[in-house]
C-alpha cells in the first residue's frame, strides 16, 4: 500500500529532512512513525500527502509512483489517504459538523447520506452532542477528534495520524488508540507518527524509527507484548 | 481510466482482513442499510448512490464509478450551493460589497451613457440629413414663369424628392413676416431678394453616402444656366459624420479601459476574498478539493459582482434618462420636433447585463488564477 524506495528529502533552505529512507507498508497493516523532535515524521507524511514532493527515490502509494501524479490528480490521492494533523487544521467559522462533512461534500454525496455518514464519524469520536458547535468552543483534545472523524468519514483506505494523541490525557489517548485499531481491524492501512513511546509500546505493533531523517530502526513486531490482544 | 485499475488493484481491503475484525467495514462503521419506509418511488431513486457507496467499500473512492447522473446532480448542487453561498456572504458586508457593485457601476454606465448620447445624436442628425435642403438660389433676370418651369423640370428628376418655388415676392413677403425686419424693408426701391427653388433631395438608398450623392446633385444644379447660387451646409454634414465618428471610436476605447478597470476592481476584491479565506482554501485542498471546487466560490463572487454592477449600472443610466427627458422635450418643442431621447432597449439591456456579468467571471477567473494556485498546504 505504501512503498518508499531510498527517499531524500531536502528542503529549499538545505535541510535534510529525510535520507535514504525505504520501507514498505502492506495493505491493511499499522505502524507507528516515531522519532526526536525534528527528525522527519511529519515531512514522511507529507510525501505520502503530495504536500512535498521527494528531492530522490520514490514514493508509491496504492501502485500509484507519487513523483510522476499530475497535480490535477493530486486531490484523488488526498481522498484516499485520511490525515490527522498536527495541528488540527480545522476550520473555525463553521461547526463541528461541517468540518467533519467536507471531505463527504468534496465528493460530492447526497446530503442525507452526509448526515449519516458525519454523525456515525462524531458518534465513534464521542462529539455527537457537539455537532453544531464551532471548533474554537472545543478543547484542544476534542478539536483532535474532530479532526479524526474528519479524517475518518470518508472510509480511506489510509489513516494517517501526526501526533493523534498530543493534547490528550492518558485515559482518552488509550481511547483514541483503541478507535485506530479498529480502523485497522476493518482494513485500513493505518500510520501514527507520535513521541509517545510508552503507548507505542503498549499498542505491540511495528515500529519505526527515525534519527536525523534517517531511518535506523524497523521492527516487525515486539517480541514482549502480547499481540492482538484489545483487539 | 487508468486511475480506476490502480484503484481496483488495491482495492477492498476489508476483504483481504476479514479475519482481524470479523465485522465488515460498513457494518463496523454503522452504515444504515437503505432505510425501509422510504415511499417506492423514493426508494428507486435512492437506489444508485446507495449501490455506488457500497461499491466504495473500504474507502476506495472510485470517483469515476459514480453513476455519470449521480455525479451531475451532485455537480449542479455545489453549483446552486456555492452561488447562493457566494451571494449570502456579499450581504454579509452591504457596505464594501454595495461600493464595489458602484464603482462597477460607474465605470459601466459611463461608456454605456454615451454610447447613448451618440445613438441619439445619430438619430438626430440622420432627421436632418433627411431633410437637408438645397436653395438654389436663381439668377435675377430669370422671371416666375421660367423658375416655375424649372421647378417642375427638377421635381422630375430621380435624385430629387421635392422641390418648390419661392418667388421674389414670396421671398419678400417670408421675411418681411419672419425676419422683423419688414420696416428696414421700406427704404429699398428694389427687392433684394432673388427667387428660390428649395430642393429636396431624395433619401440615399442603401450603401450609397447621402452626402456624395447630395454633392453630386449640388454641383448638376450649379452648373444650370438659369441658376446664380447652389446653398447647401454640406460641410457642415462632414463635420458632423466625422465628429461622430471620433465619438464612437472614443466610446470604443473608453468602453475598453473601463472594461480594464471593471477586471481590476473586480480582481481585487477577489484577491482579498481568497487572502480572507486562506486558512478554508489549505483545509479544502487537505481533504482533496480539486481545483474547480476551490475556485467556484470566487468565480460566482465575481459573477455577482459584475451582475450587481451591471443592474447599477443599467438604474444609473435610466435614472439619468427621466431626468433629462424634460429639458431634452423642451429642447425639441423649440425646434418644433417631436423628438424623445432613445434609452436602452431590451438587447441593450441583456447586453449591458451580460457584459458586466462576464467581466465580473473573468476579473475573478484572472484573480483566481493568479493567487489560488500560490496558496497550497504546507
Ligand atoms: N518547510 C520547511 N522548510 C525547511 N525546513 C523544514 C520545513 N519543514 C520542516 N523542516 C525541517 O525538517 C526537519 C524535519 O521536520 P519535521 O516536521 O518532519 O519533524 P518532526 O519529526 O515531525 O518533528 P516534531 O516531532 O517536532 O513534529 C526539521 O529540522 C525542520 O526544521
Ligand atoms: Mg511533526
Amino acid at each position: 500500500m505504501i512503498q518508499f524506495s531510498n527517499v531524500f528529502k531536502r528542503y529549499e533552505n538545505g535541510h535534510e529532512a529525510l535520507q535514504n529512507v525505504s520501507f514498505h507498508l502492506p495493505s491493511g497493516d499499522m505502524t507507528f512513525l516515531t522519532g526526536h523532535s525534528g527528525a522527519g515524521k511529519s515531512t514522511l507524511l507529507k510525501l505520502m500527502m503530495r504536500m512535498e514532493v521527494a528531492t530522490r527515490g520514490s514514493v508509491v502509494i496504492d501502485g500509484q509512483q507519487l513523483s510522476r501524479l499530475k497535480p490535477h490528480h493530486v486531490p484523488f490521492l488526498r481522498r484516499k489517504i485520511g490525515v490527522v494533523f498536527q495541528d488540527h487544521q480545522l476550520l473555525f467559522d463553521r461547526t463541528v459538523f461541517d468540518n467533519v462533512a467536507l471531505p463527504l461534500v468534496i465528493e460530492g454525496m447526497d446530503p442525507r447520506e452526509i448526515g449519516r455518514r458525519v454523525r456515525a464519524a462524531l458518534d465513534k469520536v464521542g462529539l455527537l452532542s457537539k455537532e453544531k458547535l464551532s471548533p474554537i468552543m472545543l478543547s484542544g483534545g476534542e478539536q483532535q477528534r474532530v479532526g479524526i472523524a474528519r479524517a475518518v468519514v470518508n472510509k480511506p483506505p489510509i489513516l494517517l495520524a501526526d501526533e493523534p494523541t498530543g493534547n490528550l490525557d492518558p485515559q482518552l489517548s488509550a481511547e483514541i488508540m483503541q478507535l485506530f485499531r479498529q480502523f485497522n481491524a476493518v482494513g485500513v492501512t493505518v500510520m501514527i507518527a507520535t513521541h509517545d513511546l510508552e503507548l507505542v509500546q503498549r499498542m505491540a505493533r511495528r515500529v519505526m524509527v527515525l534519527k536525523d531523517g534517517a531511518m535506523i530502526h524497523d521492527a516487525p513486531f515486539k517480541p514482549q507484548a502480547a499481540t492482538g490482544g484489545e483487539g | 481510466m487508468s486511475r480506476d485499475d490502480s484503484r481496483q488493484s488495491g482495492g477492498n481491503p476489508g476483504g483481504k482482513t476479514g479475519g482481524k475484525g470479523g465485522a465488515s467495514y460498513s457494518e463496523r462503521w454503522g452504515r444504515q442499510q437503505p432505510t425501509k419506509k422510504r415511499a417506492p418511488v423514493k426508494r428507486t431513486k435512492r437506489r444508485e448512490p446507495e449501490a455506488e457507496i457500497s461499491s466504495r467499500r473500504g474507502g476506495n473512492a472510485q470517483i469515476s464509478r459514480v453513476d455519470a447522473q449521480e455525479r451531475l446532480s451532485s455537480w449542479k448542487r455545489h453549483h446552486r450551493q456555492m452561488a447562493i453561498d457566494s451571494f449570502r456572504r456579499m450581504l454579509k458586508s452591504p457596505v464594501a460589497s454595495l461600493m464595489t457593485w458602484l464603482v462597477i457601476a460607474i465605470a459601466l454606465a459611463l461608456p454605456t451613457g454615451l454610447y447613448l448620447f451618440l445613438n441619439n445624436a445619430q438619430l438626430v442628425s440622420s432627421n436632418w440629413d433627411g431633410a437637408a435642403q438645397m436653395s438654389v438660389y436663381l439668377k435675377a433676370s430669370v422671371n416666375d414663369e421660367r423658375g416655375r418651369d424649372l421647378t417642375q423640370e427638377l421635381k422630375l428628376r430621380q435624385d430629387v424628392a421635392d422641390a418648390h418655388f419661392i418667388s421674389q415676392a414670396q421671398a419678400l413677403e417670408e421675411f418681411r413676416t419672419f425676419s422683423g425686419f419688414g420696416d428696414a424693408l421700406k427704404y429699398l426701391d428694389d427687392n433684394p431678394l432673388p427667387a428660390v427653388i428649395v430642393v429636396r433631395p431624395a433619401a440615399a438608398s442603401l450603401g450609397t453616402s447621402a452626402v456624395a450623392l447630395q454633392e453630386h446633385l449640388m454641383n448638376q444644379l450649379k452648373a444650370m444656366s438659369d441658376v446664380d447660387e447652389v446653398q447647401l451646409d454640406l460641410a457642415w454634414v462632414k463635420r458632423l459624420y466625422s465628429i461622430m465618428a471620433l465619438g464612437e471610436r472614443a466610446v470604443t476605447a473608453l468602453a475598453l479601459l473601463l472594461g480594464v478597470a471593471v477586471l481590476l476592481v473586480v480582481g481585487n476584491t477577489i484577491r482579498l476574498a481568497i487572502e480572507s479565506r486562506r486558512q478554508e482554501i489549505v483545509v479544502v485542498k487537505l481533504v482533496g478539493g480539486t481545483n474547480a471546487f476551490v475556485r467556484r466560490p470566487f468565480l460566482y463572487t465575481g459573477i455577482w459582482y459584475g451582475l450587481g454592477g451591471g443592474v447599477l449600472a443599467w438604474l444609473l443610466i435610466n435614472l439619468a434618462l427621466i431626468w433629462l427627458a424634460g429639458p431634452v422635450h423642451a429642447l425639441a418643442s423649440a425646434y418644433a420636433s417631436d423628438f424623445e431621447l432613445l434609452g436602452l432597449g431590451f438587447t441593450d439591456s441583456v447586453l449591458l447585463l451580460l457584459c458586466s456579468t462576464l467581466l465580473g467571471w473573468l476579473g475573478a477567473w484572472l484573480a483566481v488564477g493568479r493567487h489560488l494556485g500560490a496558496i497550497e498546504p504546507q
